[in-house]
């Protein structure tokens, strides 16, 4: 079944080309079926490609498919290849899954909107650019799908383009990345100029031979490639952008901004981890980035008040818990986080997408309140997605993803207490924020009159997604319950496993119960806050110090404000110094002496007989002249 | 008979010629520039019989004949051009023939 594996990203390509080219004729069930009808068709096939890898493993657990050779300059020589071993297969399970639930949540969140066939075509293009940027066996190919991948954001950020503020975020989304991008793009040049090649397993295996180990090309390289994950996943410092991405529709913001296209950073460097093992100083970079960007991050989302925006925060936030286990080593735990938090953060994005949509598109948490009772499902979906994202002790998908990482950073080699105790300030914080969301939202006492439920296409999305929050996580279990590691030693066939330094089996019970309690303590915590004493006026945000320190956490640590002074405003002074642009002197002076010329010649075309031949002797008696003289 | 010296008759040639190339820049008259043109012919004819006669060739006679033939041409279709250009103009005048200045 292996074989059919070029159609998983061929299948999205196709409903995308159908639904460009003849979408704005087809009524809107054909729209649908198409472009639901390609995800689920490519989720499919998926599938079985899954299960007969998983069967049948082929030899060395990788499987190489050539479709045929891009283009051919020298030994530049980068061919349409796929390339499947666990890690890309556990990416495309989760990524057309995923993605076919929020295409079938999106059929009927969009029903009411313009634009249904443009939006889907851009959603399979999306699908089909991810499907490409996991699969690609070369680095050329991935970069061709991260660009994709980046393109749609852009395209779908803006889906509502009438309202300027859409555009402009846009933009921002684009351009932010793109300072990544123009990284990556350099590093992708010095792997090949160094390496000769853009294949990726052949790119490991010769970077391991020739570089040593912390040797200045690694470290460049790394660093590079570092650049292009941070402004892709939204990491410090290129993070601003992912807020502002939520001016597009929730399906986009559940598919793109939160289960898919921003962990392609943490894809990046897992696929490239041979590169980050070469460059020890860069791989503890990306794990302080990530300890950094997770607790900046779930501060600002603590104050936010649209739900929207601290699911966005939250998703920056898991995401630095990834870039922290990549850089303790820990691969395998990266990906399983990876894994579980497209589950429960599409479900969470989703499950807000429904109560924006049944109150008549209210973004601000204030103005909810006691949903529970009117959309029961919505509610309990999103309170199992919670629990999951705050790390509810045995019995979510994200306990068991989040206490790999916290133990692997406190076990690690290359990790240490120091960032086990910045994961597990997060730890607290998410719980905190995560609650403070659920009792804003769904408890109090209701603040609008109408909640409309919704339809059948919108809860099942919600449902599965909820169950995958819970299950998701049993196929790896710590010491106890279980003792299981189903996930990581299917990932072992892919990713080196983390250097664990041995430890009693005490001490790994003991950060567990911490890990437990800790997350425990910031739903309490949020419960006193948010719920309780919700209209008390001891509240440390009533002061004029706590409400100072909100506002700055409230609009992300000031960054925003800090880029616009220190680069945007003197970019902006310099261009309109130079608005007469010197360097246009010299094509203007060309200009104007051409024009010049142009007026004296054409005085000369006066229509008089007797001045040509006038001008005809001159120029006979001259060249008789130059011809005698010379 | 004493052969007229080449330096004469080469002058001459010139000072012709330069009469007609002044005659065809001075005169306004489309039927005078005709006449200055075809001086500057003759004059040109005069310098190849004057050649001719110098080394003693009979290509100079020939050459003038060639002119003579190519000046009767050019007459007829001057002429002709003469007689459309004053359909149009009501003139001879070329300085009011100017409607394709630049």
């Amino acid at each position: 079944m292996q074989e059919f594996l070029w159609l998983i990203p061929t299948l999205p390509f196709a409903g995308f080309l159908t639904l460009a080219l003849i979408g704005a004729r087809l009524s809107r069930l054909s729209v649908m079926l198409i472009g639901v009808g390609s995800v689920a068709l490519s989720a499919f096939v998926s599938v079985l490609v899954g299960v007969s890898f998983i069967a049948a493993p082929p030899h060395g657990y990788a499987y190489r498919e050539t479709l045929w050779t891009w283009l051919q300059v020298s030994n530049f020589r980068p061919e349409i290849a796929f390339y499947l071993d666990a890690l890309s297969l556990v990416m495309v399970l989760v990524v057309t899954f995923v993605g076919f639930l929020i295409h079938l949540y999106s059929t009927e969140f969009m029903s009411g909107e313009e634009g249904y066939s443009r939006f889907f075509a851009y959603m399979n293009l999306f699908m089909g650019s991810m499907l490409t940027l996991v699969l690609a066996d070369n680095l050329l190919l991935l970069y061709l799908g991260w660009e994709g991948v980046g393109l749609c954001s852009y395209l779908l950020i803006g889906f509502w383009y009438r309202e300027p503020a859409n555009g402009s975020a846009a933009m921002k989304a684009f351009i932010i990345t793109r300072i990544g991008d123009t990284a990556m793009a350099i590093g992708l040049i010095v792997l090949f100029n160094n390496l000769g090649t853009m294949q990726i397993q052949e790119v490991m295996l010769r970077a391991s031979q020739q570089w040593p180990v912390g040797s200045s090309l690694a470290m460049v390289a790394a660093a590079l490639l570092l650049g292009g994950a941070v402004g892709k996943s939204a990491q410090l410092p290129l993070q601003t952008w992912l807020p502002d991405a939520m001016a597009g529709p929730t399906p986009v913001s559940a598919l793109i901004h939160a289960a898919t296209m921003v962990t392609a950073g943490v894809y990046l460097i897992a696929r490239t981890h041979v590169l980050f093992t070469l460059a020890p100083l860069v791989q503890s970079a990306v794990a302080v980035i990530g300890a950094v960007t997770l607790l900046l991050a779930a501060f600002s989302a603590l104050t936010q008040r649209d739900i929207k925006r601290v699911l966005a925060y939250s998703t920056i936030s898991q995401i630095g818990y990834m870039f922290l286990a990549l850089g303790v080593g820990a691969w395998s735990a990266a990906i399983f986080h990876f894994m579980v938090h497209a589950f429960f953060k599409a479900l969470l994005f989703l499950g807000a997408g429904a109560v924006i949509l049944s109150l008549h598109d209210e973004h601000d948490m204030f103005n909810m309140g006691g949903l529970r009772s009117r959309l029961p499902l919505t509610f309990w979906t999103f309170l199992i997605g919670s629990a999951s994202l705050s790390a509810l002790p045995l019995v979510t998908a994200g306990y068991y993803s989040k206490d790999l990482i916290l133990w692997q950073a406190w076990a690690s080699r290359t990790g240490s207490p120091l960032l086990w105790a910045a994961g597990l300030a997060g730890a607290l914080l998410t719980s905190l924020y995560t609650f403070r969301m659920v009792f804003l939202t769904f408890f109090g006492e209701a603040k609008t009159m109408d909640a409309q439920r919704h339809g059948n296409r919108m809860s099942v999305p919600l449902v599965i997604l909820a169950f995958l929050s819970i299950a998701g996580g049993f196929v790896e279990l710590p010491v106890s319950p279980g003792n299981q590691w189903v996930f990581t030693e299917f990932m072992g066939t892919a990713l080196p496993a983390a250097a664990i330094i041995p430890t009693e089996a005490a001490t790994q019970h003991a950060l567990q119960l911490i890990a437990s309690v800790t997350s425990l303590a910031g739903i309490f915590l949020a419960y006193i806050f948010f719920h309780r004493n919700s209209g008390s006026t001891k509240l440390p945000v009533r002061s004029p110090v706590g409400y100072a320190v909100h506002c700055f956490l409230s609009s992300g640590w000031g960054f925003d404000r800090m880029y616009d002074k220190l680069i945007v405003q003197p970019y902006v002074y310099l261009a309109r110094l130079n608005k007469a642009d010197v360097t246009d002197l010299i094509y203007r002076g060309i200009a104007l002496l051409s024009k010049i010329i142009h007026q004296g010649l054409s005085i000369m075309q006066n229509g008089r007989l007797r001045w040509y031949a006038l001008t005809i002797g001159i120029g006979a008696v001259a060249v008789l002249g130059l011809v005698v003289l010379l | 008979m004493a052969a007229v010296p080449m330096e004469h008759g080469l002058l001459l040639a010139a000072i012709l010629f330069a009469l007609g190339l002044i005659g065809v820049l001075v005169r306004r008259n489309v039927i005078l520039v005709l006449l200055s043109i075809e001086i500057m012919l003759n004059s040109s004819g005069l310098a190849f019989i004057v050649a001719g006669s110098r080394w003693v060739q009979p290509d100079g006679q020939i050459m003038f004949i060639f002119i003579l033939t190519m000046a009767a041409a050019e007459v007829s279709v001057g002429l002709a051009l003469v007689l459309r250009f004053y359909h149009h103009f009501k003139t001879l005048d070329t300085d009011r023939a100017n409607t394709m200045r630049g």
